[in-house]
């Protein structure tokens, strides 16, 4: 199971970065997204993928009697997806509204933090 | 029923037995006190006139309870403190080290400054857009990643900084803003991801997120490769976050867009947490594996240095300027970790003190200019020196601590790092720090020059004065004065007395390298 697991991750990971590699900021936000996506599933399965074993402790004992599934992942991933998908949701608006303004969506003409033809600081004093 | 059975438990192999005394609540001060005063200051949204007393109350008591917690730790050691009272590792820790402890209270210092310096700058609108909520929540976020022992639980302060700073970058949506924002957004995403993919490896390997029991179970395991991959993961991750050298554009992009104490308070506090991240991920928990990294740091440190000052060298907006002299900086810091002897560390951690204080009080001093001049353009600022003294004097004795020369704080947090690198023989870099501290010198003081020698814009003849007389409202005047004159005489005290500061460094040095007095602390003497 984590084989498969690591390969789909991996897979995640490969298109991520395909994306965000791309001029066009709605591909980058699909990036992000996707990426968000690949690293939840990378904690759950470095948690380790127990199956079937809910992590329940019987009344008369202190820890579990056998190997069970293990909970904490699923809180981090929790966190994690919450955390991302807010994070989403910022640069989806942020991307929306910068091409409502900036009147564009190309990173590279996206020049106007840092214009193309910045003057020259003085060379004498 | 359900009480019955629980009084039954045996609680000592499962719980904290120790009862807590108030003093020891002093660790989550710095954390809480901005939180409840960032909630308190949504719910007063509509009164903007009560938005800047609240918050400078509120990080004033913030600021108090991390100087008694750094009390505290100068007099007993590290201090833990695991919430819920879970045994640790199974609860999240609090751990202040000496570091930590001296990283949050300078944080809330020069945060509180700049708080002074905005109680006049920031306009209504702004206080409605929420200004003081977010500044208080991003400082409840560099506060928390200073203090917490819980790799996980730094990944969610990373985040809660990140989104607080979203808010503050972008704060009057104009063009540039947004341009710098999607840049600072995006990459400063990526990188926490970086940190949060790095992190689910290590708890894969480790089964642990616990700092001290991280380093203790990395010193047992014999799983040496995952371990390097682990290191450069978070040496990539934290480098992106702090700026350093190849991963640095993000900065220069976004920190000249936004109002001006956000700008500060950027440039003082956040590249510092990446920082930090640094020096408690790669010196403390992979102290092996760095040591095999060494002279690839090095390398970064070196580029990261000439890059920022060569960038600085070739910007006429002071403010972009001050941008590449923060990952000028950076660099420095890096030589530190790259030489990583305890004298090594101390000069990182008393030189990211230093800068997080000169960065902040010289984008404020910028904001001055700016109000005087009309411009943040070294070609068309001019006649400074004439309009205002103080401010002069105070850009000149911040001039020299950037630079790195005496008698300021920039000079002993830079002599002690060359000193570490002459130690071990890496001349080179001792050579690249004094070379980019003297270009970082004509980056400065080609400002002073032109922004406040010269008598008016570019074109001004020499003994000329072509400024027209701005009177800047007392307000104003009287906050960006404290806030500044703050700034400035702490670099200048420091510069004057650095004994105080140079054997706190030494001993948060020998903390991080040798951490035994802090997995004590975590652990409290428990049989593991």
């Amino acid at each position: 199971m984590e084989v498969y697991l690591a390969i789909l991750i991996g897979c995640f990971f490969t298109v991520s970065i395909y994306l965000l590699m791309s001029k066009y900021v709605i591909r980058m936000l699909l990036g992000v997204g996707i990426l968000g996506n690949a690293v939840n599933l990378l904690i759950f399965t470095a948690g380790r993928i127990t199956r079937e074993v809910p992590p329940i402790i019987p009344e008369e004992l202190q820890i579990p009697a056998e190997l069970t599934a293990n909970p904490l992942p699923q809180a981090l991933v929790l966190t994690a997806i919450v955390i991302s998908f807010s994070f989403f949701a910022f640069l989806l608006v942020l991307g929306f509204r910068s091409y409502q303004d900036l009147k564009t969506d190309d990173t590279e003409t996206m020049r106007f933090a840092e214009p193309v033809d910045s003057p020259k600081p003085p060379l004498g004093y | 029923m359900a009480a019955s059975s629980s009084e039954k438990i045996d609680l000592t192999g499962i719980m904290v037995p120790a009862d807590l005394s108030p003093s020891d609540f002093l660790i989550v001060t710095p954390v809480v006190i901005p939180i409840i005063f960032g909630a308190l200051l949504v719910m007063l949204r509509s009164k903007p006139n009560w938005q800047s007393p609240v918050a400078i109350t509120g990080l004033i008591l913030a600021m108090l309870g991390s100087f008694g917690l750094l009390q505290q730790v100068i007099a007993n050691g590290p201090i833990t403190m695991t919430m819920g009272r879970w045994l640790p590792p199974f609860g999240i820790s609090f751990t202040a080290d000496l570091m930590g402890a001296l990283f949050a209270f300078t944080g809330l210092f020069v945060a509180l400054s700049g708080l002074f310096y905005s109680r006049f700058a920031s306009t209504t609108l702004e206080r409605r857009y929420g200004f003081y909520p977010f500044y208080m929540l991003m400082m409840a976020g560099v506060s928390g990643a200073f203090l917490t022992g819980d790799i996980f639980n730094l990944y969610v302060w990373f985040e809660v900084l990140l989104i607080s700073s979203f808010g503050m970058i972008v704060l009057g949506s104009d063009r540039v803003q947004m341009d710098g924002t999607m840049k600072y957004a995006f990459l400063n995403l990526i990188a926490t991801t970086m940190f949060l993919a790095a992190t689910g490896y290590l708890y894969g390997m480790l089964g642990t997120l616990n700092m001290a029991d991280i380093y203790a179970k990395l010193r047992s395991t014999d799983l040496q490769g995952p371990a390097y991959t682990l290191a450069l993961m978070y040496l990539l991750a934290f480098g992106m976050k702090a700026a350093a050298f190849p991963l640095n554009f993000w900065l220069p992009a976004s920190y000249h867009t936004p109002r001006i104490v956000v700008s500060a308070v950027f440039a003082g506090l956040l590249t510092k947490v990446g920082v930090y991240a640094l020096l408690r991920t790669t010196v403390m928990l992979f102290g092996e594996q760095r040591d095999a990294l060494a002279t690839g740091i090095a390398w970064i440190a070196g580029l990261t240095m000439l890059v920022g000052v060569f960038g600085a060298l070739a910007q006429t907006d002071i403010r972009r300027i001050f941008g590449y002299l923060v990952i000028s900086g950076i660099g420095t810091m890096m030589a530190g970790i790259a030489v990583a002897t305890q004298t090594g560390i101390a000069g990182t951690v008393i030189y990211a003190v230093h800068s997080m204080i000169v960065m902040t009080a010289l984008y404020l001093t910028v904001g001055a200019i700016g109000r005087l001049c009309g411009s943040t353009d070294i070609r068309e600022a001019g006649g400074v020196y004439a309009m205002s003294p103080m401010l002069a004097v105070a850009f000149l004795v911040l001039a020299l601590s950037v630079s790195g020369l005496p008698p300021t704080s920039g000079f002993w947090s830079k002599f002690v790092l060359v000193k570490a690198t002459l130690e071990i023989g890496a001349w080179w870099l001792a050579a690249l720090i004094m070379i980019s501290g003297l270009l970082t010198s004509i980056a400065v003081f080609r400002i002073w020059i032109f922004a406040f020698w010269r008598g008016g814009p570019e074109g001004t003849r020499d003994g000329a004065e072509a400024w027209t007389r701005v009177n800047l409202e007392s307000g104003y005047r009287l906050n960006a004065g404290l806030a500044i004159g703050l700034l400035m005489f702490a670099s200048f005290a420091i510069g004057l007395a650095p004994e105080n500061l140079l054997s706190i460094s030494a001993d948060a040095a020998r903390g991080l390298l040798h951490p035994t007095a802090y997995t004590d602390s975590v652990f409290g003497g428990l049989p593991q």
